[in-house]
């Protein structure tokens, strides 16, 4: 099993949000978590990458049978967690280009594999662009800045291309996306799957189903795992509503 | 992809600070004390003609009327100037041809700091003079750049050899007359380098200084002056380190920029002293005037600093803007962590007609220091249709530093436009993680965040220098967040 969550509860200044998830990923699988908004998605996301402005009071995540309370955030991602991030930051004057060599070396030193040469490292970016549908210039770009929400949200996906992760977290990458962007990022996701990694997609709306087919879906409601279901239980929210899991509990 | 990030920390894990070694080099030194005997001393160790010693003497007793300024944003203890070693000398012997003569002690401090001031710079193409204490121990490739006509040496060399350029410029952009330090600096400065570029040439080397205090207890008070002839370019570059100390140590230099009608000149330095230590003990005082005038039409300057050293820094690298349609530039990066305090900042005397100036300044303060960005941008009556443009960002890492801006700007005529911008952030939270989650630590996400936001700064140095600038930054600001 590649990510085992049992009973987490966590909180932030005092206030509990998560109130005792359960979850097991296991490698090969695409989970869907969804739920209305201010349920706990974005902070069980959070949580997991290791944010240290939430606090864990109970329970523990497993992720390759690791502790992962043990390990910081850095550690974490070089033991192969990404996290897509719903709004991500910009960093000025900090060319994605060496942003994603420092990131992709850190890993590999962790790894203990030599750091890749310039040479090398271009050509695999070019192919990651190419295998993510990036045709724009923006790893020229410093790192999100003056990115439009669409272009931030490519970027996301083209850096997950570019780390390899084996679990990786898509914390509401679909909002505020047009069609032909949500296409990009599904595929991107689609292309990305192995039988060797997992996907957690994190989304408010089904549309973005339509395009990643999960194995799984989960509804989050009020902190914890109310539903869980495979791809039918999406289209019965879509039908119904957050409503009717709002009436049943 | 100019930067390679990832090196720096691993590089630099131990956070000290790397040139604090001495060398036991055998020195001898000037009587302690500031008196005219000093100066005759200095001036007779020199063999110096007689009308440097005039000046030298009109100078001191000129400084002895002056008092240290206050006026900066700085604590500045006491200075006991009679309890300072004025001049402090390698011993060697009187002429060196080769490289086999130079002192192996000082041969291996450079190999430290690494420089090597052979072969392997004559291949990297850049022109070194080196400054130990008082006076000037190597000039490479004098040899190479006379054939284009370009003088470069030590001053002490431009005084016997050229003393009608000396004579001529020396003086003529920062008087002895100008402040306490350049007071001081005049009558008992002892060496620096000196470089002539003539009509039309356009150096086709680097040529760099690099300056190192060995000695304890010596003030360093070097002199730069460049002359660029009608037309002529030449790049500069100049570094400097120290030894690690419990005491301060004075340093009070002058860098005079003369640029001809059309000349281009562009001064870079990585100013790299002593600190001090965590607790604030030692390192060194930093009292600098660096000026520079477009004498010309058409003439440009531009001063590019990257200032991560020094206990006190007071240093506003100038330029006065005489010539019609002239440009001065300023670009700056400054460091303080811990308990260093920096004043420093820019001034742009707008006296031509047309004449252009900017001014990018970037603080960087961490731990319980200061950082003081002081400029002044003046555009005179005659100064028609002239421009400026400042910019100065602050950036605060912690919440016990401080970052000040104090802009001075004075215009004399409705047709010219002056601009200033001002900023202050802090590194965020959420850069840091979003940094982390991708696998680089917090380290090395401070020193890529701050070397992003002084990249505007940072593209302005020569390649070589950039990346030693990148290091630095890295380097200054280790354990400074979380």
């Amino acid at each position: 099993m590649l990510l085992k969550i049992t009973n987490l509860h966590a909180s932030i200044k005092g206030k509990e949000i998560l109130k005792g998830i359960d979850l097991e990923v296991n490698k090969g699988e695409i989970h869907a978590i969804m739920g209305p908004n201010g349920t706990g998605k974005s902070t069980l996301a959070s949580v997991i990458a290791g944010k240290d402005e939430f606090e864990v009071t109970e329970g523990e995540i497993l992720y390759n049978a690791k502790n992962l309370m043990t390990l910081s955030v850095e550690e974490r991602a070089r033991e192969g967690i990404f996290l897509g991030f719903q709004y991500p930051v910009e960093i000025p004057g900090v060319s994605m280009t060496n942003f994603m060599r420092t990131a992709v070396n850190e890993i590999r030193k962790y790894r203990g594999l030599d750091p890749l040469s310039a040479g090398e490292f271009l050509k695999m970016m070019e192919e990651k662009k190419k295998l993510v549908e990036i045709t724009s210039n923006l790893t020229n770009r410093s790192v999100n800045e003056g990115f439009s929400g669409g272009e931030k949200k490519r970027n996301e996906i083209f850096q997950m291309a570019m780390l390899e992760p084996t679990l990786a977290i898509l914390d509401e990458t679909d909002s505020g996306l047009d069609i032909d962007a949500l296409r990009v990022v599904a595929n991107g996701v689609n292309k990305l799957r192995t039988p060797e990694n997992a996907f957690v997609v994190i989304t408010h709306y089904q549309r973005l189903l339509e395009y990643i087919i999960p194995d799984f879906v989960h509804v989050l409601f009020e902190g914890r795992i109310v539903k869980s279901g495979g791809k039918e239980l999406a289209l019965e929210l879509e039908e119904k509503g957050y409503d009717w899991i709002k009436q049943q509990h | 992809m100019g930067s390679d990030s990832n090196n720096f920390i691993s590089e630099y894990t131990s956070g000290e600070y790397k040139y604090g070694f001495h060398t036991e080099i055998d020195t001898e030194f000037a009587p302690i004390g500031l008196t005219e005997e000093t100066i005759r001393y200095i001036s007779a160790r020199k063999n110096e003609p007689e009308f440097m010693l005039g000046y030298r003497l009109k100078a001191y007793r000129h400084w002895l009327t002056l008092k240290m300024p206050t006026w900066a944003h700085l604590e500045i203890p006491p200075i006991d100037f009679q309890d300072i070693i004025y001049y402090a000398a390698p011993k060697r012997k009187p002429e060196l041809s080769s490289l086999d003569e130079v002192d192996p002690e000082l041969l291996e401090t450079f190999n430290k700091l690494g420089i090597s001031l052979d072969e392997q710079k004559k291949l990297a193409g850049v022109a070194v003079d080196a400054v130990v204490d008082s006076v000037s121990v190597k000039t490479t490739f004098s040899e190479t750049l006379s054939k284009y006509g370009i003088i470069f040496c030590s001053f002490s060399e431009a005084v016997q050899k050229h003393p009608d350029l000396v004579k001529q410029y020396m003086g003529s952009v920062v008087p002895y007359t100008d402040n306490f330090f350049a007071a001081l600096n005049s009558a008992v400065f002892s060496d620096g380098s000196f470089c002539y570029i003539p009509k039309d040439v356009r150096c086709p080397i680097e040529l760099s200084t690099y300056f190192r205090i060995n000695a304890a207890n010596t003030g360093q008070f070097e002199r730069t002056l460049i002359v660029a002839d009608e037309g002529a370019y030449v790049s500069y570059m100049e570094g400097c380190t120290a030894p690690q100390r419990d005491e301060n140590q004075l340093h009070a230099a002058v860098v005079e920029i003369v640029a001809l009608k059309d000349a281009e000149v562009k001064y870079s330095t990585v100013q790299n002293w002593y600190p001090g230590d965590k607790e604030g003990r030692g390192g060194i005082f930093n009292f600098v005037t660096k000026r520079g005038i477009c004498k010309g039409s058409n003439a440009k300057i531009s001063w590019t600093q990257v200032e991560t050293g020094s206990a006190i820094t007071w240093k506003y690298p100038s330029c006065i803007l005489l010539g019609d349609n002239s440009v001065g530039e300023f670009y700056s990066v400054a460091v303080t962590n811990n308990h260093q305090q920096a004043d420093t900042g820019s001034k742009m005397l707008h006296v031509g007609r047309n004449t252009r100036s900017t001014i990018i300044s970037k603080g960087i303060s961490a731990g319980k220091s200061n950082n003081s960005y002081r400029g002044l941008v003046r555009i005179s009556k005659n100064a028609v249709n002239s421009r400026n443009y400042s910019q100065c960002d602050s950036l605060l890492l912690g919440d016990k530093c401080g970052a000040h801006t104090f802009p001075y700007i004075q215009t004399e005529n409705k047709s010219s436009i002056v601009e200033h911008e001002a900023t202050t952030s802090k590194i965020s939270e959420d850069q840091l993680f979003y940094c982390q989650q991708r696998g680089i630590d917090t380290e090395n996400a401070v020193g890529l965040i701050v070397n992003g936001y002084a990249k505007e700064v940072l593209k302005k140095l020569p390649m070589e220098f950039a990346v030693e600038a990148q290091k630095l930054l890295s380097i200054s600001l280790e354990g400074s967040v979380g």
